[in-house]
């Protein structure tokens, strides 16, 4: 029994998993741009993503296979996460000490660009206070989900996957 | 409790004029269009009847038609499934006595030679797979027919607010409810003639072509004869043993899609969710959505059963995922008011001490579906049960074909799978039909091939090599 991996056990990727499994962009390829990281490790048969992709970015060598996006080739356009039907894509992007994290936001209320908003990780903890800065809404996005980017101090790039919109 | 604001669904378009039914007398508000025990839930009422043996109560479970926990007494007629029957302006709702009688007073409907349909293909069954089979037989020349005892087309689809996986061209990155209303567009452009709340109570082979009998309304005899039939009956949902099993608030998982996403109903304030596959992972987060608190969801495996990404999806909304768990009990008097859960150990025995009581109104099983065959059995086809594909399934060939010849069989009720799947075999099993018929030219041979492939490609992956399994054991040439 112990080969599950954790991932299967619990529910959630640690980031350590998501390094094995996916690969994290280079330090400087997060500073370039947005760039497009898949949070899919499991061969699910499932090819949206890969055939979304105006770069060819997403890889996939058979319609079960995991996406393995080239860093390089992604533009940060957002598609995969806009079509994505697992809500599984995340984009990150580091600007100074802050870093954007673009993310489905499929609950209600879909909050408004400027409003803060609290952070949550992979297992719905509360882990700061982020700003909106873009919303793309349902009706503009490619997937019918709502796609929202928040900016996080630095340190939580890999932790902020869901926000909870809190209004008195 | 009616939901009104929602991130997928607006349920204000989909409620009719409002109307007035009673339970029990008491004067209750429900829209046309809902069923009946859609309407008794968003007014609060749980207890649908009791037991005849021990006075326990009882109340929905499926929700779909196929068990009988909401049969209650509608303007004196007992045994009525309200789940299935829309409300009418009116209507007397009661609980059933324990042995409810045909009152004295009415008298049956008039016998009279039922209307009787011809097609070359009669489709039993508006899912994924019935809607899929009926296009496909239609546009290779069939005459088709379609029947399905629930009041709208769609089957499971219409409860289906998540994105499909796959290819694009299979639907994959589209909303199950829009796949529902994109399939039943394609149906009524075809002018395929659709009966629904029409119940296929019976098939049987009549000289060389196939006889079904349909009941509409609970009242009104129609038969259908056709020269092929495609059963597309899809499944039902499975129940597991523990104390207090049958308290209303034990619901099925997709008891509780239709109550909140197909009508907009709130099903409780609280819910356990026991089994974390595709099914219940995905109930949790619709539940989370129509603004319900998922306490937990218990898994008896030591790992998550359905696709990772579901998962992944509540984790980050804060619902835990409790693996190695099982439910041990349900308590409450009228209805459930707390699940008792404890841990297990590698062999599948409770851990004592490990008891946890959790204060919820609803628990939701989502603990696997079986096929439905009954008309299959009950003409005579040939059965086999294979775990793998959820239970008891029929032989059949590669084009899903029977072992009677004409009678083809499509979707859940041919092995439980998804719907992608479904819609697939609904595809080779409308043209073999079409072909069976005698009616289509061979070059649909090519159609189905091109749609077996597919299948195979979905397959393909280790979610699909259980289905395999399975289907080296039904699957004959």
């Amino acid at each position: 029994m112990s080969e599950i991996p954790h991932y299967l056990k619990e529910g959630f990727l640690s980031v350590e998993e998501l390094k094995e499994y996916v690969g994290l962009p280079s330090e400087e390829r997060l500073r370039q741009r947005p760039v497009a990281v898949p949070e899919c490790p499991q061969e699910i048969p499932c090819t949206p993503c890969a055939e979304i992709c105006p770069t060819n970015a997403v890889l996939m060598e058979h319609p079960n296979a995991v996406p393995v996006v080239d860093y390089e080739k992604c533009i940060g356009c957002s598609l995969c996460v806009q079509i994505c039907p697992g809500l599984a894509f995340f984009m990150v992007h580091y600007i100074g000490e802050k870093a954007k994290v673009t993310m489905p936001h499929e609950v209600l209320p879909v909050p408004q660009v400027g409003e803060e908003v609290v952070l949550l990780n992979r297992i719905g903890e509360e882990v700061g206070k982020g700003k909106v800065v873009t919303v793309i809404p349902r009706e503009k996005s490619k997937g019918d989900t709502p796609i929202i980017t928040v900016e996080v101090p630095l340190e939580l790039a890999w932790d902020v996957r869901a926000v909870k919109v809190v209004r008195e | 409790m009616r939901l009104s604001e929602h991130p997928i669904l607006n349920f204000e378009k989909v409620r009719g004029k409002e109307v007035t039914i009673y339970f029990e007398g008491t004067p209750i508000k429900a829209y046309e269009g809902e069923t009946i025990a859609m309407a008794l839930h968003a007014a609060g009422i749980r207890t649908f009847q009791y037991s005849t043996k021990k006075h326990r109560p009882r109340g929905l479970f499926c929700a779909i038609g196929k068990c009988s926990s909401c049969l209650m007494k509608v303007n004196g007629i007992p045994n009525v499934r309200t789940c299935i029957t829309l409300v009418e302006d009116g209507m007397q709702i009661e609980m059933q006595e324990e042995k409810p009688l045909l009152p004295k007073t009415k008298k049956p409907p008039k016998w009279k030679e039922p209307p009787r349909i011809e097609a070359d293909v009669i489709v039993i069954g508006g899912g994924p797979a019935g809607m899929m089979a009926a296009i496909h037989a239609r546009d290779a020349g069939a005459k088709v027919v379609l029947l399905d005892e629930n009041p709208m087309l769609g089957g499971q689809l219409v409860k289906q607010t998540h994105k499909f996986f796959g290819k694009r061209e299979q639907f994959a990155g589209v909303r199950g409810i829009k796949i529902a209303d994109i399939l039943e567009e394609e149906l009524r452009k075809r002018n395929i003639e659709l009966f629904l709340e029409t119940s296929a109570i019976m098939l049987l082979q009549e000289g060389e072509e196939k006889l079904v009998v349909g009941v509409r309304k609970n009242k009104e005899l129609i038969e259908f004869k056709g020269k092929a039939v495609v059963v597309a009956t899809g499944a039902m949902e499975r129940m597991i043993p523990f104390e207090n099993n049958d308290l209303p608030g034990v619901y099925g998982a997709g008891a509780i899609q239709t109550l909140m996403n197909t009508y907009g109903v709130k099903p409780g304030d609280k819910v356990l969710i026991v089994g974390a596959g595709n099914v219940g992972l995905i109930l949790a987060y619709q539940l989370y959505q129509a603004g319900v608190k998922v306490e937990a969801i218990v898994e008896a495996m030591p790992k998550v059963g359905g696709y990772f990404v579901h998962a992944a999806k509540i984790r980050r909304l804060g619902i835990p995922i409790l693996t190695r768990h099982t439910i041990l009990r349900a308590e409450g008097k009228e209805k459930v008011e707390r699940a008792i859960v404890a841990q297990l150990d590698e062999n599948w025995k409770v851990i004592s001490g490990t008891e946890r009581v959790f204060e919820v109104d609803v628990i939701a099983l989502a603990v696997g579906l079986r096929p439905s065959i009954e008309l299959l059995h009950q003409v005579g086809c040939q059965i086999k049960y294979v775990p793998e594909l959820g239970g008891h399934v029929v032989i059949r060939d590669s084009r899903m074909e029977t072992t009677i010849r004409g009678i083809f069989v499509a979707g859940d009720s041919a092995g439980i799978e998804e719907a992608t799947t479904a819609m697939l075999e609904g595809k080779i099993a409308g043209i073999g039909a079409a072909l069976g018929a005698g009616v289509a030219s061979p070059e649909w041979l090519k159609e189905i091939e091109k749609a077996q492939k597919e299948l195979e490609e979905f397959r393909s992956g280790p979610f699909g090599s259980k289905v395999l399994e399975g289907l080296k054991k039904v699957v004959v040439e």
